[in-house]
């Protein structure tokens, strides 16, 4: 097996994306795009004048922005919004992908909605094959956003008239050159050396091409890969949909640990009970990511995580389903809530560019009810180009929510409020700023959802450019995304703005019980949290791996398990060996690998006749050959050999013809021209000898 | 191993479905429904044949449910809270979401207008439903360590699925009912090719054969109209769920698309609630209905109002829409007490009614009075729509879907008996799997798989898996043959039989003369197959695994030396005289004969490819070398007739290559070279 981690990602946008080989199948887990150099684009301009008018604005920026680019040599003006590159965005794909002849991929597993954004790019290309899995879940959501991607990135088409194929003006050689430095390195990496890897916005009859090319599961489905894999996936509850895989082969039984949520309160729950392998792949990052903050108090967490691991199992599944981090999720909420209260009071409107379904209708639910409770009469507004589907979607899948939501489907209720907020018209879903419905309806202040979260795409652009000037009105970001660079095309900023980091993974401190719950025999962690937590004492192998590195895990299994089937059993011949308690049989028949099991079938085409042994071992002796053969009625005797070859004994047969039995130390040989005799006398060498 | 089969209800029957099985010491009860027709103790299955003891959470491993309707689910509430069931049940989404209807339907139905006592009350029906355990269509489900099952789409009703549980190597499904055949809102059954000892299939119509749906629902759509038209009323009595709903699409369009604007009611609150359940549920019913929600709900019914009980008498034509289906009570029998007495009115009836119940007395004959109680008598005047469409599948769904499956053993359950005793007869003529038909509390025992296990070398299974390709030239006679032979194999490929890993034999045709004459097409052909080699040898050591290893292996693993059986012979052969050709030594006359030899066997031996090596022949593994030694001891003979022409060719083989090696002699024997 090779394992080989592409990009370790960061934070819940930006997937992490492997390649696996296993059994002779290449797998690819997941594949992301990466928006992490959209922020180099300027969002597209109100109109013409402003393209002009960055001609004019050389001069410094405002004061509040003061990076530090002094040491540079040339002396370099500030980042301001006349830095950004106004052009047509592009898009960039995990760089490492490109190291890889893609046509021999044979299978792509898709985790979660996230993980399937650069799907288009893999299946657009030609030669791409293989066959992508994601949960039925995932696909649809994927589509949506895929599908709001293009829609959204139409306007800069609009905006900027469509180019043909060639490389953009922008990317040219001496643009880049002007390029200020810390746009280069956002765009390029630290050693500006990481220029691949950009791609034109897929379209939306790529996505329709993609979409055909994805098979899509249920939950605990088990879909079997070219009879020698069986895959399924399993609920992780970071996402609707989202999940990890099991891989189970006839060498190796593989869990795939995607970013898990244990308790969610939107998608179903983590299903780590399922998860028991033998060989886990780690690929949650984001205990790693958000390492820094916890950093000061892992230490205490440890050694209480410590004495957790010395009880026994039962608490060891309450430490992992602790009720603590949803509470924690739930407070973070209510605050953002609190602060939106705040802003409608006082008159400002909040603005919310978060891209995580569960996470907005959360807040949609919790915004709505305090807004009820304060008795404030303010429209929310879902603004996208797939906001009514979205809505549709999330209550016609009771099987791939949480508990609780589907508590309500039994009980007879909707299982999101939206349903009833829609019906009493205190949410709107409009598919884009400008829809007329909308601007009948428009009310401020408002509460607006809406993508996306990098603000350089969508909805989000014009209303930020609306409030950023008000006070009074709340921007609610996302931890992870580069605020500064983000927020850089609506400087001046006097709309407050709240980041905050929403779980989006295992914490740290639950790694190890977890490990212990599912007692795999490898684990392959990433090479920072294998640091972060002390290995040494589990008894399973861990390898650590990091991003653009290939490691070889040995195989466990040395023999495989192979099942025959009883109508096949019934023929065989045994032999006891004249040794020990040993029986041999020759075994034949078909062989059959399917769901991941080597099966033996009896052959339909003929019946095998007399079978005899084709292989022996042993030391024949004479003597007793000898009196076999008379007493099959063949006459012979030994003859004297000669004194050196005293290692090879010769008999004569006479009757009922001439025959000659040749017998050395590792040897017979039967020389008879008679072809009945032949037989006979193989027989009687056959008895002497042990053979199969 | 045995599979039982304990048939607690719907043997020869319809009504209670309920079986219990038990694979390999799991015991698994399918269904656990009621009888409409019976009022006593029959209503329910006999639970205490599972356990004398009533011990019923230590012998089942659970319960599962096929779906909502309630003779197979109406004893459940019975079942978990008066007989003390509390293991496992499940069923599917829809089934877990809307069952609670049905039963309180059923449950109000008995006692507020019956009058009877009740034999579980709503609580009871709502501390059932917490013990159901949701499942997801083709979600493998583990019960416990041994026992999985799976559900799989049955479009019978929303949610209904058929179950497959496996246990060990014994594997079945139980179909539950099913239809395979789509409807307007539910999708036809889906099903897994698996290897199954045990179908347990419905069998309602099991000798009926069903032609198009579209003609039936046209003739229903034009009954309704042709009575609203003539202002009469039409009362559907419906169950809340699943036919209700499946009716009302297709008026509901009807109405839309011949601007109709007669009043559609449902009679209850009830029915309008299950509806909620289906928009929600829309993934679970057929792929047009579900592709279209976004943009409309196919269950937004707009020309649907509400029913009241003051509207039953007022003026006018109206479709209702009422519960109980068959009229075995309630609502229904309310509203056909007062519009049965009218010529104008029209009754649609389901395609089955239970016996007993007025549905059935109304099918049965063209009745003008109907005895409803001993004080009161109906005068029947209304004209009676039958429903010819069912949501169950026709006795060729039944026979596709048993053929497909190809289990070792079918039961039938759930239909009538002298139709069931038909399709088992069919089944085992025509599909020559044997097939049961056990009436109620009967028990059938069959013998369930058992596959040996053995550890496998990987060499064993990689030489298994490595392709074996010969390279056979034909003649042009064979030509025909061949093409018989490919088509043959195409024949077998593409049908549904045990998937295998060799890929079937290849044929490339290749004419090779075509290039130089066109006319004479009689170049050899070239035949590519792949007989892959499937041998090895199975170990069995007391104490230990039993192993399956690769001949080479064997020898290693018990630590002998090989003895290798040779056969050898020496013998004359005669050659044309070397007279005519020049003056040879030794050594170029050996390499003329040899391959002279080699010409004669390759063309006489088609199929196998012959090697010179020079110094010898190889075929297999049989060897060939002129011999000049003196006095060979494998010789047998040692007269030579003619000295020049004439030479020893010493052979050896293996015992594989016997057969092989006596028709090379035999070949030599007859060979006189000196003749051409």
């Amino acid at each position: 097996m090779e394992f080989t981690c592409l990009s370790r990602g960061g934070f819940f946008y930006f997937p992490p994306c492997h390649m696996l080989e296993v059994c002779g199948f290449r797998i690819q887990f997941d594949c992301p795009m990466d928006f992490s150099a959209l922020p180099i684009f300027s969002p597209v301009p109100l109109d013409f004048d402003v393209i002009s008018d960055e001609e004019l604005s050389t001069h410094p920026g405002n004061g509040s922005f003061n990076l530090e680019n002094v040491s540079e040599e040339k002396i370099e003006k500030p980042l301001d919004v006349g830095s950004l590159i106004k052009a047509e965005p592009w898009y960039k794909i995990i760089k490492n992908l490109r190291l890889w002849n893609l046509s021999f991929t044979d299978i792509v597993l898709i985790s979660s909605p996230m993980g399937m954004l650069g799907l288009p790019f893999l299946t657009r290309q030609k030669g791409f094959s293989a066959k992508i899995y994601a949960t039925e879940a995932t696909a649809r959501l994927g589509k949506m956003m895929m599908d709001d991607l293009v829609a959204m990135h139409m306007e800069f088409k609009q905006f900027y008239g469509s180019e043909d194929d060639a490389t953009p003006q922008w990317m040219r050689q001496e643009e880049l050159e002007l390029l200020h430095h810390a746009l280069k390195e956002v765009a390029f990496g630290q050693d500006e050396a990481d220029l691949g890897g950009w791609m034109p916005m897929y379209s939306a009859a790529d996505v329709k091409d993609c979409m055909k090319k994805v098979e899509t599961v249920r939950y605990g489905e088990e879909a079997c890969y070219n009879g020698a894999l069986v895959i399924k996936a399993l609920s992780c509850g970071l996402e609707i949909g989202a999940c990890n895989w099991t891989i189970n082969g006839p060498k190796r039984d593989i869990a795939y640990i995607s970013s898990s949520i244990f308790s969610s309160s939107n998608a179903m729950n983590f299903d780590y009970l399922a998860l028991q392998g033998e060989t886990i792949i780690y690929s949650d990052f984001s205990s790693v990511e958000s390492m820094n903050d916890i950093l000061n108090d892992t230490s205490g967490s440890l050694t209480e995580n410590l004495m957790a691991l010395s009880r026994n199992e039962e608490t060891l599944a309450n430490l992992l389903s602790d009720p603590a981090e949803s509470v924690g999720e739930s407070e973070k909420l209510s605050f953002i809530c609190s602060c939106a209260i705040q802003s409608v009071e006082s008159g400002g409107s909040v603005l919310i560019p978060i891209n995580r379904l569960g996470v907005t209708l959360q807040l949609l639910e919790q915004i709505s009810a305090s807004l009820d409770c304060s008795n404030l009469k303010v429209p929310i507004y879902l603004i996208s180009s797939v906001a009514e589907e979205l809505l549709a979607l999330a209550n016609v899948i009771p099987e791939w929510l949480c508990k609780q939501r589907q508590e309500k489907l039994f009980s007879g209720e909707p299982m999101f409020a939206f349903v009833d907020l829609l019906k009493e018209k205190k949410l709107h879903a409009f598919p884009a700023v400008h829809s007329p419905k909308l601007l009948i309806n428009w009310q401020e202040p408002c509460v607006v959802f809406c993508p996306h979260w990098s603000l350089r795409l969508g909805p989000v652009v014009h209303l930020l450019r609306r409030w950023c000037g008000d006070p009074s009105s709340l921007l609610v970001l996302e931890k992870g995304l580069d605020a500064e660079l983000a927020l850089l095309p609506f400087r001046p900023m006097s709309m407050k703005v709240l980041q905050c980091a929403f779980l989006s993974g295992i914490k740290l401190d639950k790694v190890r019980p977890l490990l212990k719950v599912l007692q795999p025999k490898v684990v392959m962690l990433p090479e920072n949290l294998s640091r972060l937590i002390n290995t040494n004492t589990e008894s399973c192998t861990v390898f650590s791996y990091s991003e653009g590195e290939t490691l070889r895990v040995p195989n466990l299994k040395d023999s495989l398990e192979l099942e025959i089937a009883p109508d096949l059993a019934m023929s065989f011949c045994w032999r006891k060996l004249q040794q020990g308690n040993i029986d041999i049989a020759r075994l034949k028949g078909e062989l059959s690998l399917n769901c991941g099991k080597f099966k033996l079938f009896p052959e339909n085409a003929h019946v095998a006749t007399d079978q005899r042994p084709l292989i022996h071992w042993g030391q024949p002796d004479l003597k007793k050959l000898l009196n076999v053969l008379s007493k099959m009625g063949i006459e012979g005797s030994l003859q004297q050999s000669d004194a050196e070859s005293s290692n090879v004994g010769v008999i004569r047969i006479h009757d009922p013809t001439e025959a000659v039995i040749e017998i050395q130390d590792s040897r017979t040989i039967i020389s008879v021209a008679d072809k009945t005799l032949c037989a006979r006398i193989f027989d009687a060498v056959d008895s002497i000898l042990n053979g199969v | 191993m045995t599979i039982d089969c304990l048939v607690l209800g719907a043997g020869q029957e319809v009504g209670k479905s309920c079986v219990v099985v038990t694979i390999n010491g799991k015991r698994i009860m399918f269904d656990c429904g009621m009888h409409m027709g019976y009022l006593d103790h029959r209503r329910y299955p006999d639970f205490s044949r599972i356990s004398a003891s009533r011990d019923y959470n230590t012998v089942l491993s659970c319960v599962i449910i096929t779906h909502f309707h309630l003779d197979h689910i109406g004893a459940l509430p019975y079942f978990t809270e008066v007989c003390g069931y509390n293991g496992p049940i499940y069923m599917t989404f829809p089934t877990m979401a809307l069952a609670p209807l049905m039963l309180e339907d059923y449950r109000k139905v008995m006692v507020d207008r019956r009058g009877e006592a009740e034999q579980f009350s709503n609580d009871h029906i709502m501390e059932c439903m917490k013990k159901v355990i949701p499942v997801d269509l083709k979600q493998t489900i583990q019960v416990d360590e041994d026992l999985q099952i799976r559900a799989y789409y049955a479009g019978h009703v929303l949610g209904a699925a058929m179950f497959y549980a496996k246990v060990g190597d014994a594997a079945m499904v139980y179909t539950g009912d099913y239809n395979m055949t789509p409807d307007r809102h539910l999708g036809a059954a889906q099903i897994d090719r698996m290897q199954l000892d045990l179908l347990i299939t419905e069998s309602t119509y099991a000798t009926t054969i069903r032609d198009s749906k579209y003609g039936r629902e046209r003739e229903f759509l034009k009954a309704v109209h042709n009575c609203v038209a003539s202002g009469g009323k039409v009362l559907i009595p419906t169950f809340a769920l699943g036919r209700a709903q499946e009716l009302c699409i297709l008026l509901d369009d009807y109405w839309e698309r011949m601007n109709l604007k007669i009043p559609i009611y449902f009679s209850a609150g009830l029915t309008v609630q299950a509806n909620m359940y289906y928009k929600m549920l829309i993934s679970w019913t057929s792929q047009k209905v579900k592709e279209t929600y976004t943009t409309r709900n196919a269950f937004d019914f707009k020309n649907v109002q509400k029913f009241d009980r003051s509207m039953i008498d007022a003026p006018g034509p109206c479709v209702l829409f009422a519960t109980p289906g068959m009229i075995s009570g309630g609502f229904s029998l309310e509203v056909f007490k007062r519009w049965a007495p009218s010529k104008l009115n029209l009754i649609t009836l389901p395609g089955y009614c239970v016996a007993g119940t007025i549905g059935h007395k109304l099918m049965s004959g063209k009745p003008t009075k109907i005895d409803l109680d001993k004080d009161t008598q109906i005068d029947v005047q209304c004209q009676i729509h039958q429903l010819a469409f069912s949501p169950h599948t026709d006795s060729k769904g039944i026979m596709d879907l048993v053929k497909f499956l190809s289990p070792k053993h079918v039961i039938l359950v759930h239909g009538e008996k002298p139709k069931m005793v038909t399709l088992k007869e069919r089944i085992h003529s025509e599909l020559g799997i044997p097939c049961h038909d056990p009436a109620n509390n009967e028990t059938v025992s069959i013998s369930s798989t058992l596959s040996i296990k053995a550890e496998s070398s990987s060499t064993f299974i990689q030489s298994c898996s490595t392709p074996n390709f010969k390279f056979l030239k034909r003649n042009l006679n064979d030509k025909i043959n061949s093409k018989e032979l490919s088509s043959k194999e195409g024949g077998t490929s593409s049908m549904f039989t045990r998937r295998r890993s060799n890929p079937h034999v290849k044929h490339l045709n290749r004419n090779l003369d075509e290039k130089f004459d066109s006319s004479l097409s009689c170049g050899p052909e070239l035949e590519v197959s792949d007989d892959r080699v499937n041998e090895g040898i199975l170990v069995m050591e007391k104490g230990k695994k039993t192993k399956v290893v690769h001949q080479d292996e064997l020898l290693l693993l018990l630590g002998e030396q090989e003895h290798e059986v040779r056969f050898a012979n020496c013998s004359p052969i005669y050659f044309g005289s070397l007279d005519d050709t020049h003056v040879m030594d030794c050594i170029s006359r050996k390499s003329l004969w040899l391959s002279q030899l080699s010409s004669k066997l390759s063309s006489e031996l088609s199929d196998r490819n012959v090697q010179n090596f020079g110094e010898y022949l190889q075929v297999e593994s049989f060897t060939l070398s002129i011999c000049s030694k003196e006095s060979c001891p494998y010789r047998t003979t040692n007269r030579i007739e003619n000295e020049s022409a004439a030479a020893f060719y010493c052979c050896s083989w293996l015992v594989t290559d016997e057969v092989l090696a006596w028709q090379i002699i035999s070949i030599l024997e007859k060979h006189d070279l000196s003749s051409t």
